[in-house]
């Protein structure tokens, strides 16, 4: 009984919200793993495209809200998320066309494009904050539970119980769909494979004939698409906050270059080792040792490796680490 | 330095801009607003080093203001003998515990010869000194933050004139340069970006969360300043004859007497607030001449041409037999300490340390902006670029309302656009940033004020 105790409650405190926040950040590295691969620069205004599309999806869940549409049991958001990503695409092909193709056709170094997407970061960043505030916005209706940690424990006996909120459950099949559709994409299909090819060897890809600008329009149609629903997944289950999203780019930035810049497989991977570390590091097993240690052995102190305040830094030392030892990732980048 | 046409350019631009603040709003406004843009002058040039002398990408501008601000904390703040005597034993040990793990890690990457495992085994002494530090520093760490939480709940620091504070927290920012330094430098460009934005994100961590040292997000006020007080100057009666010389006709036109000597407090009250802006004025004024006559000589020296020439070929300047690593590092530490430096002024100007301030859009990506954009590898264009980013920066706000009346003044005042817009006029700047970073960066590239290549 005390074993099933304890793995429930990791269960609870580690596993669940692990796999959820993992999601996201999966997407997100995915997403800025592909700019990487393709566009070859590190987009900093990857956060701000993310909250740009995250408000779009709000906006236009309350706009359904006051129409009286909502989706049942799931929330609006999911109903408008079509509407933020349609949107996304607009935003980002404009940026393309007025600024990154010209540094493009330059073949300016990564620095300028680096410089430029600062740029950019700042418009978005001023976009979003002067149409939706800066404020704190919860947008999520429909079912909260799928179980509560009550009902658990009512229904199984045991002393811990284990809360399923419905947006982790979203956010899991969610992100399912859609790593399986991309990499179905990239891998089986001839699109895909070309864009492969182009992030491989450009020059080799344009010999065979490949349209570069095809490509390029591509990815960012994949980009927005994941940038706007890792947005909205992470609003979803915290809450929706302009900074916090910039914010977000960083553990992003990190679990990208973890999983090997430039190798989506990577990133996605990346995403889970981050969330986990950062979850896994900061929880305090005392309880769990409580349930599995032998009478009179139990830890007087919070067994915690560090405080829940150093919960980002762990995933900048981790990026440190991986970049002293293997600056190439745990798998190999460079190569989508 | 006097002759050059960059320096006409660029303080003829700083004076114009300050007097029209000064005659359109008020003088304290243009004061406080010229400071700022000194201080920003200093950061930016501390940017240009790295990256216009050496081309090296530092976004972690933040982190090293916040060592800097942190240092002032240290020096000036008087010492909490009962925390030191509750807790101080503990943090030295755990200090000498730090530096202990520190050298053995030095010593087992020097002394063992390169193995599989050695990598590992440093960084399993790394992990698990973590919870040990922990559990030696915890006990007293408690101690020391239970000790009159509300007011002090810190260390404290050394109870030195603010000034000292300028100087360690440049050292301290060059000390941790070092550390990132070797981490970081031999990345590539991008990698270096995002790792130096990361680690600054560390820093601010720390400055945050440990609240013995810093105080922590209950932030640290009153600092002490390298300039009088305006009380003290209120009451004193050579400050009250000054005022009352400067505004000798103001105060004869009044014939009543009581009415004259209220007008005098008013005067003496409001002159108050302006003197000590310009003792900083003055102060952050000789600093950016000191910096900037170095920062030239350094451009012009043999060395100056060695930075440029690692920058704009790394594999000749190496073939020529040049230290490459040494000398990155070395401009990183030395950029790094005049950053560190501005973040010491900038918060004894404004009297108190708050971590929770710090975010990288308006401590690294802005700093960032005035470099672009007053030009990169050219010192004067990093002194305009901080004058004019800042005073974009502060004044967009009511220019943008501006524009916004002007767009909607058809509308009533109670329509819902209108009245979203006025509150959200404080985000125009970022706006403003944007585009003006986005200009500049199509159009002139390298900034307002090139770099100037002189050719021997």
């Amino acid at each position: 009984m005390d074993f099933l105790n304890s793995i429930i409650l990791l269960t609870n405190f580690i596993i669940v919200p692990g796999i959820t926040y993992g999601s996201q950040l999966a997407l997100g590295a995915i997403g800025v793993t592909l700019i990487y691969g393709v566009l070859r620069f590190a987009n900093f205004a990857y956060g701000d495209l993310m909250a740009f599309g995250t408000m779009i999806v709000i906006l236009v869940t309350w706009f359904l809200q006051s129409k009286g549409i909502t989706f049942g049991l799931l929330p609006t958001a999911l109903l408008a998320l079509p509407v933020g990503i349609l949107l996304t695409i607009a935003v980002s092909l404009f940026f393309d066309k007025t600024v990154f193709e010209y540094y493009r056709n330059k073949k300016s170094d990564p620095v300028t494009f680096i410089v430029v997407s600062l740029g950019i970061m700042f418009v978005l960043n001023a976009v979003v904050r002067i149409i939706i505030g800066p404020n704190d916005i919860n947008f999520m209706d429909g079912h909260k539970f799928i179980m509560k940690a009550r009902e658990f424990k009512q229904m199984t006996g045991l002393n811990e119980g284990l809360a399923l909120k419905s947006t982790q459950v979203i956010t899991l099949i969610t992100t399912i769909i859609t790593c399986s559709i991309l990499f179905y994409f990239l891998n089986k299909t001839k699109t895909g494979k070309s864009m492969r090819a182009y992030s491989n060897n450009e020059d080799l890809a344009l010999l065979s004939g490949i349209d570069p600008k095809k490509i390029v329009l591509l990815t960012w149609i994949i980009v927005s698409i994941l940038a706007t629903v890792a947005g909205t997944l992470y609003g979803l289950d915290k809450s929706f906050k302009p900074f916090t999203y910039f914010n977000n780019l960083l553990p992003i930035f990190a679990a990208t270059i973890v999983g090997g810049i430039g190798n989506p497989l990577g990133a996605f991977y990346g995403g889970f080792l981050i969330a986990f570390s950062e979850i896994g590091l900061t929880y305090a097993y005392k309880k769990f040792f409580k349930y599995i240690m032998p009478e009179g052995l139990e830890p007087s102190t919070l067994i915690q490796f560090i405080s829940t305040d150093y919960k980002f830094a762990i995933s900048f030392a981790i990026l440190i680490v991986v970049l002293i030892f293997r600056p190439n990732g745990i798998f190999k980048g460079k190569v989508i | 330095m006097i002759k050059n046409s960059d320096f006409k350019i660029c303080f003829s631009v700083m004076t114009i801009l300050t007097i029209l603040v000064g005659l359109f709003q008020s003088w304290g406004i243009a004061l406080s607003m010229l400071n700022l843009c000194l201080i920003s002058a200093v950061m930016a040039m501390g940017v240009n080093i790295q990256w216009g002398f050496a081309g090296l990408i530092n976004f972690g501008v933040m982190g090293f203001l916040a060592i800097g601000g942190l240092a002032t904390v240290l020096i000036s703040v008087p010492p909490v003998p009962e925390a030191w005597s509750a807790g101080g034993i503990g943090i030295l040990i755990s200090g000498l515990f730090l530096l202990a793990i520190v050298f053995s890690v030095l010593l087992i990457n020097k002394k063992i010869p390169n193995h599989k495992y050695k990598n590992y085994f440093i960084f399993v002494i790394i992990i698990l000194s973590i919870p040990l530090l922990k559990f030696i520093a915890g006990p007293s760490i408690s101690k020391i933050e239970s000790i009159n939480a509300a007011t002090s709940g810190f260390l404290g620091g050394a109870n030195l004139p603010i000034i000292f504070s300028w100087f360690v927290g440049a050292i301290l920012c060059a000390l941790v340069a070092f550390v990132v330094g070797k981490v970081c430098l031999g990345l590539r460009s991008d990698y270096l970006a995002i790792s130096t934005l990361l680690v600054s994100g560390i820093i601010i961590t720390i400055v945050k969360h440990e609240e013995w040292l810093s105080r922590g997000v209950k932030n640290v006020i009153g600092l002490k300043r390298p300039v009088p007080y305006e009380v003290d100057l209120q009451n004193s009666e050579w400050f009250i004859k000054l005022v009352e010389f400067l505004n000798s006709s103001k105060l004869s036109n009044v014939l009543d007497f009581d009415e004259r000597t209220s007008l005098l407090n008013e005067l003496v009250i409001s002159s108050s607030g302006v003197f000590v802006k310009l003792c900083f004025s003055l102060i952050f004024l000789a600093v950016v001449f000191i910096i900037l006559y170095f920062s030239e000589k350094a451009l012009n020296s043999p060395w100056g041409r060695m930075m440029r020439a690692i920058r704009d070929n790394e594999e000749a300047a190496k073939a020529m037999g040049k230290n490459v690593v040494k000398q990155h590092l070395f401009i990183f530490m030395l950029g790094s300490a005049i950053i560190g430096f501005a973040g010491a002024m900038l918060v004894t100007y404004d009297g108190l340390f708050t971590p929770s301030s710090y975010q990288p859009l308006r401590y690294t990506f802005l700093i960032w902006v005035m470099v672009l954009l007053g030009g990169t590898g050219n010192n004067y264009g990093a002194i305009l670029g901080g004058f004019v980013v800042w005073f974009i920066w502060i004044q967009s706000a009511p220019f943008a309302l501006l524009v916004i009346n002007i767009f909607t003044n058809h509308l009533d005042e109670t329509n819902y656009i209108k009245e979203h817009l006025v509150n959200s006029v404080p985000y125009f700047r970022y706006l403003m940033m944007g585009l003006g970073l986005l200009l500049v960066m199509r159009y002139r590239p390298k900034g307002l004020l090139p770099e100037k290549i002189i050719k021997n």
